[in-house]
């Protein structure tokens, strides 16, 4: 029984199993267990405060958790410091646009780039005809690619949005992480940003989170909904969207 | 190095003010000063080793460190103690009790020279140790700070911290290290008397070429991929973090750059001045520094060295005239430059100086086609 569960969880991308976080006694997360399948889209919805974001904070590291394993392709990855952890093939998106304002587009990007990680490998760091063709490569996809000289606080919240999920696509990662990505986004945004997560998500597994029910809708592939530290509901939209469960707390009001 | 890695290391207006204080430095100062001013000049151009440190540590990487007089003091203090040992022969010693030490370790009944002054006999160790002692604390104090995530405000009081109980020890332990005088009466460098005027000339020109060594290798770091890391991190540091970097590392990095620098500052202060005294060390020294950057420019590395002038230059005519005020004109030029210009003298310049002498020049020139014109019927305006 125990060989065929863990060889179960080897054909996940990323599996959490019973992953509690407390801070000082109130458990944000409780006993939470979801997988996500290669080139899955899985949305994360649920009322504010259901604990989110924290379930993306313990993945990446940037929070500790108090129980419960999370797993990247058969690796244990609560022990690992964040660096470690984005070089193992995790990216993550921040709720508010996090990019680097007095630095150019291509810089902003550049930065990302997977090498020259170290201080001596920053130091000595070329700006190569790889470098520039992945940059302008990432620009086309993120609808930058005029922009690439710009200061990064001179472009649109739209556009620092899709900045950001630029600055991960070069990073190449497996499992890219997006905590709200459209919010604060106009109509025609969206749309554009449904569009790019569809076109990215080939060849990856992507974890959203999400209020927009609409964009829920067009990119989701399964859907968990979280309340208070749990699984509430979890399966396709359709399915979700009519539990009652569901209804009550997140979809009613 | 092609031609395009050259100019993204040096654009254009960098390399012209490069030039411009190599001017100033290596051939304005010399011309226009008598000795006695240019070993002046000398000592605070020592300080500006710090601020240039600063510029990286702090304008780039968001680190305040106010006590960078240890690093200064550390470097200073390593120059001093081989300086002190060349001149403490036993026919120069002859009348104390135990000839051939320190006098001061004399005056406190120390009869032999302690271990760690031992490696001071010679000059290689000695100029090494000018290097690595400051680095090396500086990275102890980098690993246990940064790696706990202790940052901005607490950083800088802990420097703080470091730097007023380094006072503490200097001045306690003065059998080893000359109390609160410091290290004095120091008087050649392998034979060479750094007291005569030629060498007083020598030591400004070395300064000089050193202080430029750091600006190059500082432009350096400021244009290559781990410059706008410094920014990137200032600005976002989890961003960073969860791009794959070890943040720390770098803060560490940085930090110890700017230990470095500061030490071969205090080095050459040692050896222009002709002694090293904990009042170099201190928290109001440190502090000070962080006015001459401030002052400078937080981001300029060429700023900083203007603004350390600047500063020591109104503090020694100000000085010289109130002394009791002087400590309160720092404070009001200080708040003053970071209320009405936080970026300093290098501001100044690239927003009024800079775009008038730009325009000065283009009305010039035209006015020079317009006179070269054959039928000189145009009027520039």
């Amino acid at each position: 029984m125990n060989a065929q569960t863990a060889a179960n969880n080897e054909d996940f991308v990323l599996s959490v199993e019973g992953l509690t976080v407390s801070f000082d006694g109130f458990k944000a997360v409780n006993d939470l267990s979801f997988y996500v399948e290669e080139n899955e889209i899985r949305v994360i919805i649920g009322p504010n405060g259901a604990g989110k974001t924290t379930v993306l904070d313990l993945i990446c590291g940037k929070t500790q958790a108090t129980e419960g394993s999370i797993k990247f392709r058969g690796k244990e990855l609560t022990k690992m410091s964040e660096h470690a952890i984005v070089h193992a093939g995790i990216g993550r998106k921040f709720q508010n646009p996090s990019i680097y304002e007095d630095l150019t587009v291509f810089e902003n990007l550049e930065i990302s780039f997977p090498r020259g990680h170290s201080v001596f490998g920053a130091l000595v760091f070329k700006r190569d005809a790889e470098v520039i063709a992945a940059v302008e490569e990432v620009a086309e996809t993120i609808f930058l690619s005029e922009d690439l000289n710009k200061t990064a606080g001179l472009l649109s919240h739209g556009q620092k949005q899709w900045l950001e999920i630029g600055m991960l696509l070069i990073q190449k990662p497996d499992l890219l992480m997006l905590d709200e990505p459209v919010a604060g986004m106009s109509v025609a945004e969206r749309k554009q940003t449904a569009e790019l997560l569809n076109r990215i998500t080939k060849g990856r597994s992507v974890v959203v989170i999400e209020h927009d029910m609409q964009f829920v809708e067009d990119i989701a592939h399964r859907v968990t909904v979280m309340h208070q530290g749990k699984v509430l509901s979890e399966g396709s939209m359709e399915r979700v969207k009519n539990d009652p469960k569901v209804i009550e707390v997140y979809l009613g009001h | 190095m092609s031609m395009q890695n050259i100019r993204a290391f040096m654009p254009r207006q960098d390399l012209i003010a490069f030039l411009v204080l190599a001017v100033v430095i290596f051939i304005a100062m010399p011309l226009a000063m008598d000795i006695f001013r240019l070993n002046l000049v000398g000592k605070y151009l020592t300080y500006a080793f710090v601020a240039v440190g600063l510029v990286l540590c702090w304008g780039y990487g968001g680190i305040l460190s106010l006590g960078q007089g240890v690093f200064f003091g550390l470097g200073g203090y390593c120059m001093a103690m081989f300086l002190k040992l060349e001149s403490s022969t036993p026919e120069a010693t002859a009348i104390q009790s135990t000839p051939g030490i320190p006098d001061f370790m004399d005056w406190n009944q120390i009869t032999e020279i302690p271990w760690f002054w031992e490696p001071f006999h010679s000059l290689p160790l000695a100029l090494i140790a000018v290097l690595i002692v400051p680095t090396i604390f500086a990275y102890i104090i980098g690993v246990a700070m940064f790696k706990r995530r202790v940052g901005g405000v607490y950083f800088a009081i802990i420097t703080q911290a470091v730097a007023s109980i380094l006072t503490i020890l200097i001045i306690g332990q003065q059998g080893y290290t000359g109390g609160v005088n410091g290290i004095t009466d120091l008087r050649t460098l392998l034979g060479w008397d750094i007291r005569s005027d030629s060498a007083k000339y020598v030591l400004y020109f070395v300064n000089g070429i050193l202080l430029f060594a750091c600006l190059l290798f500082a432009q350096y770091v400021r244009k290559s991929k781990l410059g706008r890391i410094l920014l990137a991190m200032r600005e976002r540091e989890d961003r960073v973090r969860f791009t794959g970097y070890d943040v720390s590392n770098f803060k560490i990095f940085v930090f110890c750059l700017g230990a470095a620098f500061s030490a071969i500052g205090g080095a050459m202060f040692t050896l222009q001045v002709g002694f090293m005294s904990p009042s170099f060390v201190g928290i109001v020294p440190s502090i000070e520094m962080v006015i001459f950057c401030a002052v400078g420019g937080r981001m300029s590395i060429i700023g900083a060295v203007y603004g350390t002038l600047v500063v020591n230059w109104a503090k020694t005519s100000f000085s010289e005239s109130f002394p009791e005020l002087w400590l309160f004109a720092m404070g009001a030029l200080f708040i003053g430059v970071v209320m009405a210009f936080p970026s300093g003298l290098a501001g100044l310049y690239r927003n009024h100086v800079g775009p008038f002498i730009e325009k000065s020049y283009k009305r010039l020139r035209l006015s020079y086609e317009n006179y070269r014109k054959p039928d000189n019927l145009v009027t520039s305006d």
